[in-house]
């Protein structure tokens, strides 16, 4: 088959893996997966692999047929089969002794809600697969709906008053499937994101990576902040930076230094809160509560270092 | 070539897996599977064969099981799955990306009733429900044409000008649960009539996206190209046919099977194993002096229109069987047929076995004891067969 084209241009071998997500995608300016698509580019290297991304603005941003923005093999599936599609082109990649690291990149409608059927079976079968789930907490692609990833207070194009319930905490769901390796990542948090990305391509199994994604569009935020709000997310404690170890050994990544100003100022930066009006005060019981957990499960009931 | 005692379930397995061992030398077979009455022996038979560079993938759902084939096949490797009813209902978003994506899967279906409410037994309407989707369907009357046609999908579904899934279809119960004698052929021929497969737009290290948005002119070249390719499947099967006849000495039904209707002035026209029973009811009615033959639709999609059109050039009467409704219309098969008739044939539609009603021959000579005083045809007539 012909390489396709780019812009009129041929691709060269050089264009191939380097980068990932070339230019002439449709992401919105101040995407978070655009960053995450970077991110992953620097962790991977020469490292083969093919996407397979289910429906979501993943999907659409590789552009239309017959170009493709992406520098390395994709597949497209209907929005549920993300992970059983992975499952089909990883279990032939290890029947031909191929080390093509199929990568499943979906977003949190993909694995939170509709997917989470078949991603549960996946990380059950341990298929060899890395699972990696962009959290822009919303129905980006379909213009901006509630997903069982949005965060209570946040108002949504069908909940125009705000999510009254609590967001679903994938990470330890699918820590409980016991899977080799399960882990969220800080977009702000460069090296300690490359790190993982590249511990997640190498490791054999079911790796389920989270990402939270600054989606300026759902989220009501200014693009150039982006990497400042999970930034605040991280410093605030929202945004647990940890990873899971066969679904046991718990590891903080990075310590948070539980400042209220860093949450009131995540909050307040994004529009989407403004109408519920939910600050640091309301949220900050639950998540002490779930630090309190995260020690325990951490083995680390005093804070290792503090800092950003 | 032996012969075994095996039921249309685990034939269908049969075929499925020693095609899978044919890909041996290429990029391997893989199936995702998922149990539901009456296919279940089918998966159950595939997950006990060892399959060198093979892999049954148990997934937790039918939507999954062709995502895994979807995944697979993108990835080069033969696919198999095998569902029933509420089964190929769930499946049915996956059916459509498979064939959108011209992936050549196999997917066997043991014909069942849609529910709840909950009813085991046969009924076209879940093959049916997904007849305008790209996939080419083949329905079958005895287990070794179950057998045989498996084999041929492969063939066919991978075949460069075709590259699309084919569904092939065994009555549930009736054919999956009946155990007969079936020729299997050894493995030797069966790596000599089926060619290694390859997918031209197998996902390799080029980067190129399979799936992804296009623009309406483009999905009108692409459901073109579809089509095109679907009215090819005739021929292609035709030469498949040759193939298989010269490597197993012994050839596979055609795509429309006709029963002493060359003289006939009245024919039976059915899918599945209706068809059997309408060429007992044939020989029944001439027997009684009528001049009746019998036209089993086995190849449904694309519809042989032509072979078809021949068979029915010059008949007074049509009697078309549906195991099915389209509610608010009348049979699917009827629907289909009616306009590739003589003007002035009196075509009349019957519906029977719907929901798994066992049709024996005296249901079709009824059915015939009503069709020949006719002039015109009536409203679809429903056939209690219990
Ligand atoms: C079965 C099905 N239902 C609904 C849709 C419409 N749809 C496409 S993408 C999408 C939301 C995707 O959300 P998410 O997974 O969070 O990805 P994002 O768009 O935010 O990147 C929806 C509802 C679909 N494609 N398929
Ligand atoms: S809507 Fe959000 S997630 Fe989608 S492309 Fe735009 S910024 Fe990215
Ligand atoms: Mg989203």
């Amino acid at each position: 088959m012909d390489e396709p084209m780019l812009g009129g241009m041929a691709q060269t071998v050089l264009d191939r893996a380097h980068p990932l997500l070339r230019p002439g995608n449709t992401n919105c300016g101040g995407c978070g997966m655009s960053s995450l698509f970077h991110m992953m580019d620097h962790a991977a290297e020469d490292r083969r692999l093919q996407f397979v991304m289910p429906a979501s603005c993943a999907a659409v941003c590789g552009g239309v047929f017959p170009l493709s923005t992406f520098g390395v093999p994709a597949l497209m599936t209907t929005f549920a089969s993300g992970s059983a599609v992975a499952s089909g082109a990883a279990a032939v990649a290890q029947l031909n002794g191929e080390d093509t690291r199929v990568v499943c990149l979906a977003g949190d409608g993909g694995t939170y809600d509709i997917g989470v059927s078949s991603l549960s079976a996946a990380a059950e079968r341990n298929e060899d697969v890395l699972y990696i789930c962009y959290d822009n907490e919303i129905y980006g692609n379909t213009g901006g709906q509630r997903s069982s990833a949005t965060p209570a207070g946040a108002i949504t194009t069908n909940l125009p008053e705000g999510k009254t319930q609590q967001k679903k905490d994938i990470l330890s769901i699918m820590a409980a499937h016991r899977i080799p390796y399960a882990a969220s990542i800080s977009l702000a948090h460069a090296e300690d994101a490359v790190r993982k990305l590249r511990w997640a391509l190498d490791l054999k199994g079911f790796r389920f990576l989270l990402v939270l994604s600054p989606c300026p569009t759902g989220w009501k935020s200014e693009p150039a902040l982006g990497m400042e709000l999970v930034r605040l997310a991280v410093r605030s404690g929202l945004f647990p930076v940890l990873e899971i170890f066969d679904g046991k050994r718990h590891v903080i990544n990075v310590e948070p230094d539980f400042s209220d100003e860093a949450l009131d100022m995540y909050l307040s930066l994004q529009r989407r809160f403004q109408k519920s009006g939910v600050c640091a005060a309301d949220l900050r019981p639950d998540l002490d509560r779930n630090w309190q957990n995260l020690r325990v499960l951490s083995g680390r009931i005093v804070p290792a270092r503090r800092g950003p | 070539m032996s012969a075994k005692l095996l039921s249309a379930n685990h034939g269908a397995a049969l075929a499925a897996t020693l095609a899978g061992r044919a890909n041996r030398a290429g990029r391997g077979f893989c199936s995702g599977v998922y149990p539901i009455t009456p296919s279940t022996e089918c998966m159950e038979f595939l997950c006990l064969q060892e399959i060198e560079k093979g892999r049954v993938v148990r997934t937790e759902s039918e939507h999954s099981a062709m995502g895994v084939c979807i995944g697979a096949a993108a990835a080069g490797a033969r696919t198999f799955t095998v569902t029933s009813s509420n089964g190929l209902a769930y499946m049915a978003e996956n059916c459509m990306a498979a064939a959108n994506l011209r992936l050549p899967v196999v997917l066997a279906v043991a014909n069942r009733t849609l529910g709840p409410p909950w009813n085991l037994w046969t009924d076209h309407g879940d093959a049916l429900m997904l007849r305008d989707f790209g996939l080419v369907q083949f329905f079958c009357a005895d287990n070794q044409e179950v057998f045989d046609t498996i084999l041929c999908a492969f063939r066919l579904a991978e075949d460069p000008d075709v590259m699309m899934p084919v569904m092939v279809c065994m009555d549930g119960f009736i054919l999956s649960h009946s155990v007969t004698m079936t020729e299997i052929p050894d493995q030797a021929q069966i790596d000599r009539f089926l060619p290694l497969t390859a997918i031209p737009h197998q996902l390799g290290d080029t980067p190129h996206t399979l799936g992804q948005i296009e623009v309406p002119h483009q999905t009108e070249a692409h459901r073109q190209q579809h089509h095109a390719a679907m009215l090819g499947v005739p021929l292609v099967y035709a030469a498949i046919q040759d193939s298989f006849e010269a490597i197993f000495a012994r050839r596979p039904a055609d795509a429309v099977v006709a029963y002493r209707a060359e003289d006939a002035d009245t024919l039976i026209v059915s899918m599945g194993t209706i068809g059997a029973t309408a060429e007992r009811a044939v020989d029944m009615l001439r027997a009684q002096g009528h001049r009746v033959g019998a036209l089993r639709v086995r190849l449904f999609r694309p519809l042989p229109v032509a072979a078809i059109r021949k068979w029915f050039a010059g008949k007074q009467r049509i009697a078309v069987i549906d195991r099915n409704i389209s509610l608010g219309f009348g049979g699917i098969l009827w629907g289909e047929v009616q306009a590739l008739a003589d003007p002035g044939t009196v075509v009349q539609n019957y519906l029977a076995g719907l929901g798994g009603g066992d049709v024996r021959p005296e249901h079709i000579t009824g059915m015939l004891a009503d069709l020949l005083p006719r002039q015109i045809a009536g409203q679809p007539a429903m056939v209690e067969a219990v």
